[in-house]
């Protein structure tokens, strides 16, 4: 079956976000790629569902959709109030947990 | 408990006895909490108390007498088995006890009026339901010859001492307290003469322990005082372990119980008759001779004693002298058999009381030579004197040593109330060789009280201190014609040896004190009546008391009635002492008194008063401010040997009552005895305090902080460590967790595919 | 009446000082005296509903649970509202009843910095719950929950209005025993285990674990688990550490609760679950406690002769005091067991006593060092004969509270019970008899440098230095009266202890 290729897809998108995750400086970027992994979840998720034609890995993946959204605003909403009070979304600089 | 329901006529005043010591309780807490408001701060209700106290115990002391004299004589002696109980000991022995005027009667029967305090199922228990048979631990009066007798000795002294104390310390800041505490001193020292359990017994005894403490340190303000009250009250403690100890083993010993009489009833039955085995008799005994010695300030326990002295001289004369320190020398007359049996040495007829006695006897009178004190001086001297007591119980004379008990608290109580106006006269010093001298013409019924006093400490016929004393020597029964039972002769010795010193050191206070000249500064005056009243009392008894128990021979010799021979052996004396076979075949009988004995004993008392005077005749001749030679004997000291030389060769007299006798005793023997008193013995007792307290110390810093607390501490520094380390990890920066997070998703990742991978 | 009693009595009484804390909590701050008069209403009440309780006690069948409840609490792990009054537990519960009004009655001018008699107080009538539900409680978890309930009002008291080094203190107590109810509880949870039970209960688990077969290893291990966190509360040597930094940091109050009360649930757990329910192990178990016991005692001693500071010294003395507890709880006897209630009985009143003092000689003299002080009996005479008192009292004098705790424990140690070694025994017997001259050394070292004597010139015209107060005389008599009622009427606990103690002792007398 063609399994393997959405496999690999969603492998390439996966690293691509776990680069992104690690590497960007800019919270709205970090934000993005988080939202890529989730993506690639979802990719993966899908095409299982498909391979083995059953319907609850789709379920998962709209329900995985519906926590991203909610995530995601909750995070901008972060990084919205960190850059009002902060000037600046560079996560790097938001250390105030550090122990 | 028992006694009550057994004997159905007793007098009704020997059942009420505890009235005496409720009384002197009763005054205690009202002295307390209402003395202050009272006109006289509260010593008018303290005299009440002791006054209604020693009425009660007069008539207590009457009715017990004409009890006695109205009962039958002798039958009862023979009616006894001859190795039966002692049946003076517990009246259980004999059912149902009659009392005077009936068949059969046994005379000087105690009448024990037990309640039960509270009961606990009995420790070793077969099971629940045999607690009917549980110890009641009870508490109650038991009244018999040695405890009326001391009942009247002690309110007697008590209420003199009061009546003295209105003078001698009025004034004083803590008045009220002062009094307060002389009625509680006297209840709790009757509360434990009337004890029918060992536990009313530790209870008095150790409540007395604490008037004591206190009325030594009466005033704490001064270091000193305090600390002697101290030194008094731990001592005292460490007897009281012994005092513990051998009263547990006692109460398992004799099936559980804490009764007395059931205990000395099982003293002296074998132990294949279910009685208590020697050995742990042996065990008890041991421990309650330290009691003994702690309280009755024997030899080595008695540094306290003379430490006691910085309390108010009316004090000592109570506490210290007449009554409480008797209350080891009553605890052995209490449960002689115990101490009977338990300290004879096994196989012989030694028993090892005697002994102790003997020491004691001989050391305190030895010490009583170098005071300046004359307080101290009286105070060795009773250390000296209860020795003679303890000797006397040893040896088995039982009689003698109560009769000595009784007439030494008359003479002794005499002499220390005497120091106390000498002191009272001489600006409240004691100091004999700074302060006093030349009284007898200032003070002259202190003079006469107090030579009454001396005399009869010295045992010189026919003052009361003789009569006791040469019953106590005839007692040793190695004396030839006085048929005694044991072969005590080393005590023997030691007592006639005590005899003479007594009436040394004596008559060397009398010199320092009423002879020659006046040292001090302003001019003594003789005490007020209320300090006299007391001395004259006590010297008359100290002059009549000796002729309660005259030997039978005397009487019929001077022609007096019979009946007046040896009244005081009939009157206190347990029945059946006299019968009393122990288990080591060395029972003991009245010795014989015999005339050679008194006649030495009073020449060698003689002798040594001869000596000491000439001695102090010869200095105050040569200079009257003098107190002791200038040119110095020491230089010329003899050989100690020549001690004994000196009494039986009157040739060197001339030359050696200065120098030898006198020297020797009076310099480095006694010199050498005070110095291992205060240098080994007292530093035993301080190097344990500070060693402990330096153990103490050690111990806290380097294994409590040092190792246990350290442990505790350094488990959490070991946690607090560990997370200092973890902590660098919690950088704040996501991105480092992140990666951290996505590391650890690989990691598991490869072990899934690697490690479990393969077998799928 | 009886019937109200019956069912609603112990409930009553524990928990009133819980509601008024409640209510407390919701009137405002201030003024203090509104919150001071609550509390004291509260633990009253409490008082009166114990007295009530007392009164109505069957006193021929004192080993019979009394005023039983037992109700459905949590039954996913069958744990119930089990509760009840014995004669073990009556004498302790009496004892509380008796402290805590007169702590607050203490506490009326004397609330400590910094201050908030509200929050101080609701914390005191928290600890109150706690502590009578530890005493009544029969079921495992109840009691485990209520001695719990204990720590946190105590760890604030100490942390929040304690000494220089209250928050060291504060943890040190807190981590510590609570180290030990871990471990205890571990226990608890093995015993419904291996025994297979349906219950927590007290009785019953006695009942099951002499019918099961579990092994004796297992026993002793379980009541290992149990020793250490009863020991740690008692507190027994060498776990004793947290005790003089609690009592030398804690406010005056916390220091008598601390010392008149909170020590005691250690050696009740002792009485109440380890032995009835373990008695072989106990066995195993009675000659290591007994060492500790008497090491305790001499230990105790010396580390008071050491010491400088009163407050500290004082709690020294508790190491001794509880370790003549717990040797008479290590005979397995019941003359031993009945004296070690007493001697919680007393201890409680008179080291409760002796820290009232030293709190109010620390308020006066803003030190507690004993090279400074003296002279007490001159410049405040009351506070000065009561120390007196006091120290007599604890140092075993007959005729006093304290002779009873002792005397009868090392009697008991001469034959103990369970078959254990007589000799060993008595070495501690003779131990244990030497400590009472150690401890009347330090406590009349202790008066002696602070009572005796002229005050020093530091304070010898401070007019700071007043005598006892008519409020603290008011709190301390009934103390003093209490220490001499039971040291004349003994029979008070032991009639009330007795029989309990020896249906409990009685698989340890030997046939």
């Amino acid at each position: 079956m063609f399994l393997n290729q959405f496999l690999l897809f969603a492998a390439v998108l996966f690293s691509i976000g776990v680069y992104g995750v690690l590497t960007r400086r800019n919270g709205v970027l970090v934000l993005m790629s988080i939202e890529l992994i989730l993506n690639a979840v979802n990719i993966n998720l899908i095409a299982f569902a498909a391979y083995n034609q059953d319907l609850s890995g789709q379920v998962f993946a709209l329900f995985i959709i519906a926590v991203a959204a909610a995530e995601v605003g909750v995070g901008l909403a972060i990084v919205l109030l960190i850059y009002r009070n902060r000037r600046s979304i560079d996560i790097t600089e938001q250390n105030a947990l550090r122990g | 408990m028992l006694g009550a329901e057994l004997v159905t006529q007793t007098p009704w005043i020997f059942e009420t006895v505890w009235l005496i010591p409720g009384i002197m309780a009763a005054s205690f807490m009202l002295i307390l909490f209402f003395g202050k408001r009272l006109p006289q701060k509260g010593a008018e209700i303290g005299i009440a108390a002791i006054i209604a106290a020693f009425a009660l115990s007069s008539f207590a002391t009457y009715t017990w007498i004409s009890e006695i004299n109205s009962g039958s004589e002798a039958e009862s002696y023979e009616a006894l088995p001859a190795a039966t109980a002692p049946i003076g000991f517990g009246s259980a022995v004999v059912e149902p006890i009659a009392f005077a005027g009936e068949e059969g009667v046994v005379r000087g029967a105690p009448i024990i009026t037990e309640y039960e305090w509270f009961s606990v199922t009995d420790p070793m228990q077969e099971s629940v339901a045999a607690k009917s048979s549980a110890p009641a631990i009870g508490i109650g009066t038991w009244v018999d010859g040695q405890s009326i007798m001391m009942l009247f000795v002690v309110t007697f002294i008590s209420m003199l001492v009061h009546i003295y104390s209105t003078e001698y310390v009025s004034g004083d800041r803590r008045y009220t307290h002062y009094f307060a505490f002389l009625s509680l001193f006297t209840a709790s020292m009757l509360f434990m003469v009337l004890s029918t359990s060992t536990i009313q017994l530790i209870v008095g005894w150790e409540l007395v322990g604490v008037c004591s403490f206190a009325l030594i340190g009466h005033w704490w303000e001064d270091k000193p005082n305090s600390d002697a009250a101290l030194k008094a009250f731990l001592t005292n403690r460490v007897g009281d372990i012994g005092l513990l100890v051998g009263m547990i083993i006692l109460f398992f010993a004799a099936g559980n119980s804490f009764s007395i009489e059931k205990i000395n009833q099982m003293a002296v039955l074998s132990g294949e008759d279910g009685g208590i085995s020697q050995g742990v008799l042996l065990a008890a005994s041991l421990c309650l001779m330290a009691a003994v010695m702690s309280k009755s300030g024997q030899f080595i326990l008695h540094t306290w004693l003379p430490d006691a002295m910085a309390g108010p001289t009316p004090v000592s004369a109570l506490i210290h002298a007449a009554t409480m320190v008797v209350a080891g020398v009553y605890m052995i007359g209490r449960l002689y058999p115990v101490f009977w049996e338990g300290l004879s040495i096994y196989g012989s007829n030694i028993n090892a009381m005697a002994f102790i006695g003997g020491l004691t006897t001989v050391g305190g009178g030895l010490l009583a030579f170098v005071q300046r004190d004359i307080k101290k001086v009286l105070a060795y001297s009773t250390v000296s004197q209860l020795g003679y007591m303890v000797m006397a119980l040893g040896v088995g004379a039982y009689t003698a040593g109560m009769f000595h008990l009784f007439t030494h608290a008359f003479f002794k109580a005499c002499l220390f109330l005497g120091a106390g106006s000498l002191s009272h006269a001489c600006h409240h010093s004691f100091d004999m060789k700074k302060d006093m001298g030349g009284l007898r013409k200032k003070m002259p019924l202190t003079f006469a009280t107090f030579m009454i006093g001396s005399l009869a400490l010295a045992g010189l016929p026919p003052l009361a201190g003789f009569w006791s004393k040469d019953e106590i020597l005839v007692g040793a029964g190695v004396w030839p014609g006085t048929e005694g039972n044991g072969t005590y002769h080393i005590p023997f010795i030691f007592g006639c040896i005590t005899a003479a010193l007594t009436a040394a050191y004596m008559t060397r206070v009398i010199w320092l004190t009423f002879f020659g000249k006046y040292r001090g500064h302003e001019e003594p005056h003789e005490s007020s009546w209320r300090i006299r009243m007391p001395l004259v009392l006590l010297a008359g008894f100290a002059t009549v008391a000796g002729f309660l128990n005259m030997p039978s021979g005397f009487v019929s010799a001077v022609g007096l009635p019979k009946s007046w021979a040896h009244k005081f052996e009939d009157w206190v004396e347990p029945e059946g002492v006299s019968t009393f076979v122990s288990k080591a075949q060395n029972g003991f009988t009245h010795a014989k008194p015999s005339l050679s004995l008194a006649i030495v004993a009073s020449g060698l008392v003689l002798i040594s008063i001869a000596v000491v005077w000439t001695y102090y005749k010869k200095l105050f001749a040569k200079d009257e401010m003098a107190t002791e030679y200038t040119d110095g004997f020491m230089s010329r000291m003899p050989l100690l040997a020549t001690g004994h030389k000196i009494l039986t060769n009157k040739y060197y007299l001339d030359h050696l009552y200065t120098d030898k006798i006198a020297g020797t005793t009076k310099g480095s023997l006694a010199k050498v005895s005070y110095w291992f008193n205060q240098n080994v013995l007292d530093a035993i007792v301080n190097s344990a305090g500070s060693v402990s307290a330096a153990a103490g110390r050690a111990l806290y810093k380097h294994f409590d902080q040092g190792v246990i607390d350290n442990a505790v501490n350094s488990s959490a520094g070991a946690a607090s460590s560990s997370g200092g380390v973890l902590r660098r990890l919690q950088s704040g920066q996501v991105r480092q967790y992140a990666s951290l997070m996505f590391g650890a998703a690989v990691l598991i990742a490869v072990v899934f595919v690697f490690a479990l991978g393969e077998r799928g | 009446m009886t019937d109200f009693l019956n069912d609603w009595g112990i409930t009553l009484m524990v928990f009133t000082p819980l509601v008024a804390a409640f209510a407390m909590m919701l009137l405002p701050g201030k003024p203090d005296i509104i919150h001071k008069q609550v509390a004291l209403g509260a633990s009253t009440l409490t008082a009166v509903w114990g007295a009530l309780l007392l009164f109505n006690f069957d006193y021929d069948s004192a080993s019979v649970m009394q005023f039983g409840v037992d109700r459905s609490w949590i039954d996913v792990v069958n744990a119930r509202y089990d509760v009840g009054i014995d004669g073990i537990s009556l004498p302790l519960i009496a004892l509380t009843l008796f402290v805590v009004p007169l702590v607050i009655l203490y506490s009326w001018n004397h609330i400590p910095k910094p201050g908030n008699a509200k929050a101080f107080l609701i914390l005191t009538l928290i600890l109150h719950t706690g502590m009578l539900g530890t005493f009544v409680a029969r079921d495992l978890v109840l009691f485990f929950v209520f001695f719990e309930v204990v720590l946190l009002p105590m760890y604030f008291m100490i942390g929040v209005w304690g000494g220089e080094q209250r928050l060291y203190a504060a943890i040190k107590f807190f981590l510590y025993t609570l180290f030990g109810s871990a471990l205890m509880l571990v226990s608890f949870l093995a015993l419904y285990w291996l025994t297979g039970s349906e219950t927590f209960n007290m009785a019953q688990l006695a009942e099951l674990v002499s019918t099961s077969d579990i092994a004796l290893g297992t026993q002793v291990l379980i009541f290992g688990g149990m020793f250490m966190g009863f020991g740690i509360k008692v507190p027994m040597f060498p776990f004793h550490t947290w005790l003089p930094d609690a009592h030398t940091q804690a406010p005056t109050q916390g220091s008598v609760i601390l010392a008149a009360v909170l020590l005691k649930l250690g050696t009740y757990g002792f009485i109440r679950i380890a032995l009835p329910i373990l008695p072989d192990a106990a066995v195993e178990w009675a000659p290591w406690i007994g060492l500790l016991a008497v090491i305790g005692i001499i230990y105790g001693a010396l580390g008071c002769l050491a010491q400088t500071d009163m407050k500290r010294l004082i709690a020294f003395s508790s190491v001794a005091h509880m370790g003549y507890v717990m040797l008479g709880i290590s005979t397995l006897t019941s003359f031993g067991i009945s004296a070690a209630i007493f001697g919680m009985v007393a201890h409680g009143l008179i080291t409760g006593m002796l820290f009232f003092i030293a709190g109010s000689v620390k308020d006066r003299y803003h030190t507690l060092e004993i090279s400074r002080l003296g002279g007490l009996l001159v410049q405040a005479p009351r506070m000065g004969w009561i120390l007196g008192f006091t120290t007599m009292a604890s140092l075993g004098l007959p005729g006093l509270a304290g002779f009873w705790g002792e005397f009868p424990a090392i009697l008991a140690a001469y034959n103990p019970g369970g078959g254990l070694s007589q000799p060993l025994f008595r070495v501690y017997m003779v131990v244990a008899a030497i400590g009472t001259v150690l401890a009347a050394a330090y406590l009349l070292w202790l008066l002696q440098r602070t009572a005796f004597g002229n005050p020093s010139e530091e304070f010898a015209d401070n007019p700071e230095i007043t005598d006892a107060s008519k409020l603290e005389y008011i709190s301390w008599v009934p103390f003093l009266i209490m220490i001499v009622v039971l040291g004349f009427v003994p029979g008070l606990i032991f009639d009330v202890a007795d029989a309990p103690v020896s249906e409990m002792a009685e698989v340890w007398v030997v046939k």
